[in-house]
C-alpha cells in the first residue's frame, strides 16, 4: 500500500459484527481504511457488504465491536451526529424538494443559514448548475446520481459512503460515472468507501478492495494483487475467471511440482498455501489470458520449462480484441483460454487437438479443501 | 499494509453484545397505545358487554341480570328469521348488482376515459358530499307512483313480470323489495367502484397488448387477463358492499314497507323503542356471527387472505 | 348496421355511462327539488318553481343547529381519528413488535362489522356505564369507526415510501424530530390527507351509529331522518345541493391548481 497515512482520519472497525436473530449478516470483522483512500467492499448480494457500510453510517446498530473515526469512538453516535455521509442505493432523493433544496438539506439541518453560494458551487462541481429548480423525478438517472453525490459531499464529511451508487445506471453511463467519481475523489481528497457487486467497477476505481463472502472478508488488497494472487477459490473465481486444476503434490521446494491429468505442472513455492507437503492435494490456478494455445502439430516448437496441458477445443467465440476458447482436457473439463487476435491460426477451431502452455511463474496454488466452484455463479450473475 | 484482516473469527459469545436501547424498542408501543386503547375500549369491550346483555333477563323497571338465558337467541331467531333471510338476500342481490353495474364504470375510468378520467372519478365520489339520507329520499321522488320511471316500466310490461316474481306489487315500485334493493345498490355502488378502479388501474396496459399479440380476442383477454388481475378489487369491493348492506335499515325504512323490513330495523326497534335489550343484543350478535362467517369463508375461497 | 356495430364496440363505455347516470340522478333530483314549492309537508312531487328555500336556508327550526353540530363533530372526529390512525399506521409499517397479527385484526374488524352491530354494542357499553348520551358519546363513536379507515389510507402511503428517504435525512444531520417534520410528514401528507377527508365524510354523513348513541342530541343526518317521518322541508335539498356544489368546486379547483403547478415545474 502506497497510500499516504494520516492516523488522524482513519476509519477503524474493531470486532464489528451484526446478527439478526439467528442469522449472522457480518461476522466479527477488523478493518482499517486509511484517510484519503478509495476503498471498495466487493461481494455478491447478501454477503454483508451493505450491512458493514450501514454500521459505519450509523444506520445499523452493531451487535458487537466498535467503529472509530480518527481515533474517536463513534459506535454509539446516531447517524445525524456522525461526520459521515452516504450516497444511497437508488439515491433516496427527497421527492418533495427540488435539487437545490435536496443539496442544501444537510447544511440547513446544521443551522447554516446562507447556503446559496455553497449549493451553487457544489452543483457546478457535479455539472448540474442549470437544474437547481427541478424536482428529482424530472431528472435522468445519471443526473439523480450526481445530485445524490452533491447532497452528501456539500457537508464535507470525513468519509463518504457509497452504497451501489451506480447500480441503477446503464453500462455506458456507469463507466462514465466511475471516472467522474474517481475525479471528484481525487479533487476533494475525502475517504470514499464504496460498496459494489461489480468487480470491474471495484478494480477500476478503488486503491484497496476487500472481497466479502458470507459475512466475512475473504481477502483484501490492491486490485492487481488480488487478481494475481487470489488466496481462496472464491476470490479466484469471483474476480475475473480462473482455471483451477486439482492435482497431487509430487515435490516441494522453491518450485512445487504437481501431477494432474497425467502430466506435471510446476509453480513457485511462494505462491502456494503455506503447508505444501508431498502427497497432499493442491488446486493449481492460472488466468485464461496467461495461457498460449498451440496446435498439436506445432507442439515441438513450445519452449522447454513451460507448463503444458493437452486437450481439444470444444468451443470458440470471437470477441474482437481476443478470441475465447473452451478446451476440454483430462486435467480439468472446461479450461478457458483468451488469445489476443494478433496472428490467428486458422486451424484453431472446435474439434482441433491443442496444447495449452504457460509460464510456471504465472501459476498460483490454492488449498484443495475448498469448493472448486466457489464464487463462479456469483461472478456470472454480475457479468450479466 | 496499513489494512489488517480479520483474525479468524472472534467467538461472538465473548464479545460484548450490544442490545438495541429500550427507548427505541418502546417507540412502536407508544405509537400504538392511544389508538389501540380506543379500539379496545369502544369497539372490543362493547362486544363483551353485548354478549353479556344477550344472556340477561329482566325488564327495564326491575333491571337486567345475567341468567345465562340462551333461549333468547332461539326466540330471537324463531321470531325474526324472515328478516334475517331477507337481509342476506337483499344485501347479496345488491352486491351482485353493484358488481355488474360498477365493473363497466370502473373499467371505463381505468382504460377508456383518457383525459376525462379525473372528471369521471370526481363524479363518482361527488354524490358522497350530499347526505346519503337526502339522496335516498330522492329515490322516493324518482320511483313515485305515476312518475316517469314507473310509467315506462308499466308501458313495457316490466312490472307485470316483476310482480309475478314477487319483486313488486300492484304496478308500483315504491314500498316493494325492488325499491329497497335499488336503494341499497345505489348507496353502496361507490364502495364497489373505487376498489375495482384501484386494482384495474394497476394493470399494465402492455399486458392487454401482449394478450392480443398472443392471439387472444378482446373477450378472451378480459376473461384470462383483466378479470383475474382485478380479483383483489372484486373481493374487497364485494365485502365493502355486502357488509354494510346486510346491516342497513335506512333503505328498507325509507323505500320499503313493513313487508321489506331488514334485520337492522328490528335491532334498532328492539333497542331504541321496545327497549328489549337482551333480544336486541342477541339479534345483533347473530348478525355479526353470520357476517363474519360469510366474510371468512368468502376470503378463504377467493384466496386473497393477504387482503386483511 | 354500422350503428349496431358502434354500439357493440362501445358497450363498456355505454354501460359505464349508464351506471354513472344512475349514480348522479338522485343528486339532480335533489337539486331540482330545491327549487320546488311543495303543497303538503312532503317535498316528493313537483309543483312550481320557487326560490323561497334558497332565500332562507335556515328557515326551518333546528335545521342549521343540527348542521353546525354535525360539522363540529366531524371536525373533531377527523382530528382525533387522523392523529391516532396515523400513529398506528407508522407503527405498523416502520417497526417490528409483538402481537402484530392481533393488532391488524383489531383494526380490520370495525370495517368488517355491520354498523348496526357496532352501534348496538356501543350503546350497551354506554348504558352499562351510565354515560350521558350526547355530543361526547357521538364523538367517541365516530373516532372509533373512522380510525380503521385512516389507518388503511395512511398505511398504504407509508408502505410505498422508501425507508431510505428517512435514513438519508438522518444521514444528513436531521434528528428524529426534524426527520419526521421535514421528510416523513411531507411525503406521507397525501395519505394522511386522504385519510382525514375520508374520516370527515364518514363522520359527517353517519346515521346509524349516531342514531343509537346520540340520545336527544340531533345531528344533521338525524334531522333528515326525522323529517322523513314528519315532513321534508325544501331547505334540506338546499343544504344538500349547496354542499354538493361547494365540494365539487373545491375538488375541481384543487385539481386545476395541481395541474398548473405540475406544468409550471416542467418548464
Amino acid at each position: 500500500m502506497t497510500q499516504q497515512q494520516t492516523e488522524g482520519g482513519d476509519v477503524r472497525l474493531t470486532g464489528i459484527s451484526k446478527t439478526y436473530g439467528s442469522f449472522t449478516a457480518v461476522h466479527p470483522l477488523d478493518l482499517t481504511v486509511p484517510q484519503g483512500s478509495f476503498f471498495a467492499l466487493l461481494g455478491a448480494s447478501g454477503c454483508g457488504k451493505t450491512t458493514t457500510l450501514r454500521m459505519i453510517a450509523g444506520l445499523e446498530e452493531a451487535t458487537t465491536g466498535t467503529v472509530s473515526l480518527g481515533g474517536r469512538d463513534i459506535t454509539d453516535l446516531p447517524p445525524y451526529k456522525r461526520p459521515v455521509n452516504t450516497v444511497f442505493q437508488s439515491y433516496a432523493l427527497f421527492p418533495h424538494l427540488d435539487v437545490s433544496e435536496n443539496v442544501a438539506f444537510g447544511l440547513r439541518r446544521r443551522g447554516i443559514k446562507s447556503v446559496k453560494k455553497q449549493v451553487g458551487e457544489m452543483l457546478d462541481l457535479v455539472q448540474l448548475g442549470d437544474f437547481a429548480r427541478r424536482k428529482p423525478h424530472q431528472l435522468s438517472g445519471g443526473q439523480q446520481q450526481r445530485v445524490a453525490v452533491a447532497r452528501a459531499l456539500i457537508n464535507h464529511p470525513q468519509v463518504l459512503l457509497l452504497d451501489e451508487p451506480l447500480g441503477a445506471l446503464d453500462l455506458k453511463l456507469r463507466r462514465q460515472m466511475q471516472l467522474e467519481l474517481k475525479r471528484i475523489q481525487t479533487e476533494v481528497g475525502i475517504t470514499f468507501i464504496h460498496v459494489t457487486h461489480d468487480q470491474e467497477e471495484a478494480m477500476t476505481m478503488a486503491d484497496t478492495v476487500a472481497v466479502m463472502n458470507g459475512g466475512r472478508v475473504e481477502q483484501l488488497g490492491a486490485p492487481a494483487d488480488l487478481y494475481e494472487n487470489p488466496r481462496t477459490t472464491f476470490v479466484a473465481n469471483f474476480l475475473g475467471t480462473s482455471n483451477l486444476i486439482e492435482g497431487e503434490i509430487v515435490s516441494t521446494g522453491t518450485d512445487v511440482v504437481v501431477s494432474a491429468g497425467g502430466g506435471k505442472l510446476r509453480l513457485p513455492g511462494g505462491r502456494c498455501p503455506s503447508p505444501a507437503e508431498s502427497g497432499g492435494k493442491l488446486l493449481v490456478g492460472v488466468r485464461p489470458e496467461k495461457i498460449s494455445l498451440a496446435h498439436t502439430d506445432d507442439a515441438g516448437a513450445i519452449p522447454e520449462g513451460r507448463n503444458r496441458v493437452t486437450g481439444r477445443i470444444t468451443d470458440s467465440s470471437f470477441i474482437g480484441v481476443s478470441t475465447q476458447y473452451v478446451v476440454e482436457s483430462p486435467a480439468g473439463t472446461a479450461l478457458q483460454v483468451y488469445e489476443q487476435n494478433i496472428e490467428r491460426d486458422g486451424r484453431l477451431v472446435p474439434g482441433a487437438d491443442v496444447v495449452l502452455h504457460w509460464n510456471p511463474e504465472h501459476t498460483f496454488g490454492l488449498d484443495a479443501a475448498q469448493s472448486i466452484d466457489a464464487g463462479v455463479a456469483e461472478g456470472l450473475e454480475d457479468a450479466a | 499494509m496499513s489494512v489488517t484482516e480479520a483474525p479468524p473469527a472472534h467467538p461472538a459469545e465473548e464479545a460484548e453484545v450490544r442490545k438495541p436501547s429500550t427507548r427505541r424498542r418502546l417507540v412502536p408501543y407508544w405509537l400504538l397505545l392511544p389508538g389501540i386503547l380506543w379500539l379496545l375500549v369502544f369497539f372490543a369491550l362493547p362486544m363483551v358487554y353485548q354478549a353479556s346483555t344477550s344472556v340477561q333477563t329482566g325488564s327495564l323497571e326491575k333491571g337486567f341480570e345475567v341468567t345465562w338465558h340462551f333461549r333468547t337467541y332461539w326466540d330471537a331467531l324463531a321470531d325474526y328469521y324472515p328478516q334475517f333471510i331477507r337481509s342476506l338476500l337483499y344485501a347479496g342481490t345488491a352486491t351482485l348488482l353493484c358488481l355488474l353495474l360498477g365493473y363497466p364504470l370502473a373499467y371505463l375510468i381505468a382504460f377508456k376515459a383518457g383525459r376525462w378520467r379525473n372528471l369521471v372519478l370526481v363524479l363518482v365520489i361527488a354524490p358522497f358530499f350530499t347526505s346519503f339520507l337526502i339522496r335516498t329520499l330522492a329515490w322516493k321522488t324518482i320511483l313515485a307512483d305515476g312518475g316517469a320511471v314507473v310509467d315506462v316500466l308499466n308501458t313495457l310490461h316490466v312490472l307485470d313480470v316483476t310482480s309475478w316474481l314477487g319483486w313488486t306489487e300492484n304496478n308500483r315500485v315504491l314500498a316493494t323489495p325492488m325499491a329497497v334493493v335499488c336503494g341499497l345498490t345505489y348507496n353502496f355502488l361507490p364502495f364497489m367502484i373505487l376498489p375495482l378502479y384501484t386494482s384495474l388501474e394497476r394493470i399494465d396496459g402492455r399486458l392487454h397488448e401482449a394478450a392480443g399479440d398472443l392471439y387472444a380476442t378482446p373477450a378472451t383477454t378480459f376473461r384470462k387477463v383483466t378479470l383475474p388481475l382485478s380479483m383483489p378489487g372484486v373481493v374487497s369491493g364485494t365485502l365493502l358492499t355486502f357488509i354494510p348492506a346486510s346491516g342497513d335499515y335506512v333503505n328498507a325504512e325509507l323505500l320499503g314497507s313493513t313487508d321489506t323490513k331488514m334485520v337492522g330495523s328490528v335491532i334498532q326497534t328492539q333497542f331504541l323503542r321496545v327497549l328489549d335489550y337482551p333480544t336486541a343484543a342477541a339479534l345483533s350478535f347473530i348478525l355479526m356471527a353470520v357476517v363474519l362467517l360469510v366474510v371468512t369463508v368468502y376470503i378463504r375461497r377467493s384466496g386473497t387472505e393477504d387482503l386483511v | 348496421m354500422s350503428v349496431l356495430r358502434t354500439l357493440r364496440r362501445n358497450l363498456v363505455v355505454i354501460a359505464g355511462l349508464l351506471t354513472l347516470a344512475y349514480m348522479i340522478l338522485p343528486n339532480v333530483v335533489v337539486m331540482v327539488f330545491s327549487f320546488n314549492r311543495p303543497r303538503g309537508r312532503f317535498n316528493y312531487a313537483w309543483q312550481e318553481f320557487s326560490l323561497d328555500a334558497w332565500k332562507d336556508p335556515c328557515g326551518v327550526a333546528d335545521l342549521c343547529g343540527s348542521l353546525s353540530l354535525s360539522l363540529r363533530i366531524a371536525v373533531w372526529a377527523t382530528v382525533g381519528a387522523t392523529v391516532l390512525g396515523t400513529m398506528i399506521a407508522f407503527a405498523l409499517v416502520r417497526y417490528r413488535f409483538r402481537a402484530r397479527g392481533a393488532i391488524n385484526s383489531l383494526i380490520f374488524l370495525p370495517m368488517a362489522m355491520p354498523e348496526v352491530v357496532m352501534a348496538a354494542s356501543l350503546l350497551t357499553l354506554f348504558l352499562n356505564m351510565g354515560a350521558q348520551l350526547g355530543f361526547w358519546t357521538v364523538l367517541i363513536a365516530h373516532i372509533m369507526f373512522c380510525l380503521s379507515f385512516v389507518v388503511t389510507a395512511v398505511k398504504a402511503r407509508v408502505m410505498s415510501m422508501d425507508p431510505r428517504l428517512e435514513e438519508a435525512a438522518r444521514d444528513l444531520y436531521a434528528g428524529p424530530v426534524q426527520t419526521f417534520v421535514r421528510v416523513t410528514l411531507p411525503i406521507a401528507a397525501p395519505g394522511i390527507a386522504a385519510g382525514a377527508l375520508l374520516a370527515f365524510a364518514l363522520s359527517f354523513d353517519d346515521f346509524i351509529i349516531t342514531n343509537f348513541n346520540a340520545g336527544s342530541t340531533v345531528t344533521f343526518p338525524m334531522f333528515v331522518w326525522g323529517s322523513a317521518q314528519r315532513g321534508t322541508p325544501v331547505q334540506i335539498n338546499v343544504i344538500g345541493t349547496a354542499m354538493f356544489v361547494i365540494a365539487v368546486t373545491v375538488v375541481l379547483a384543487g385539481q386545476l391548481i395541481a395541474n398548473r403547478r405540475k406544468s409550471n415545474a416542467g418548464k
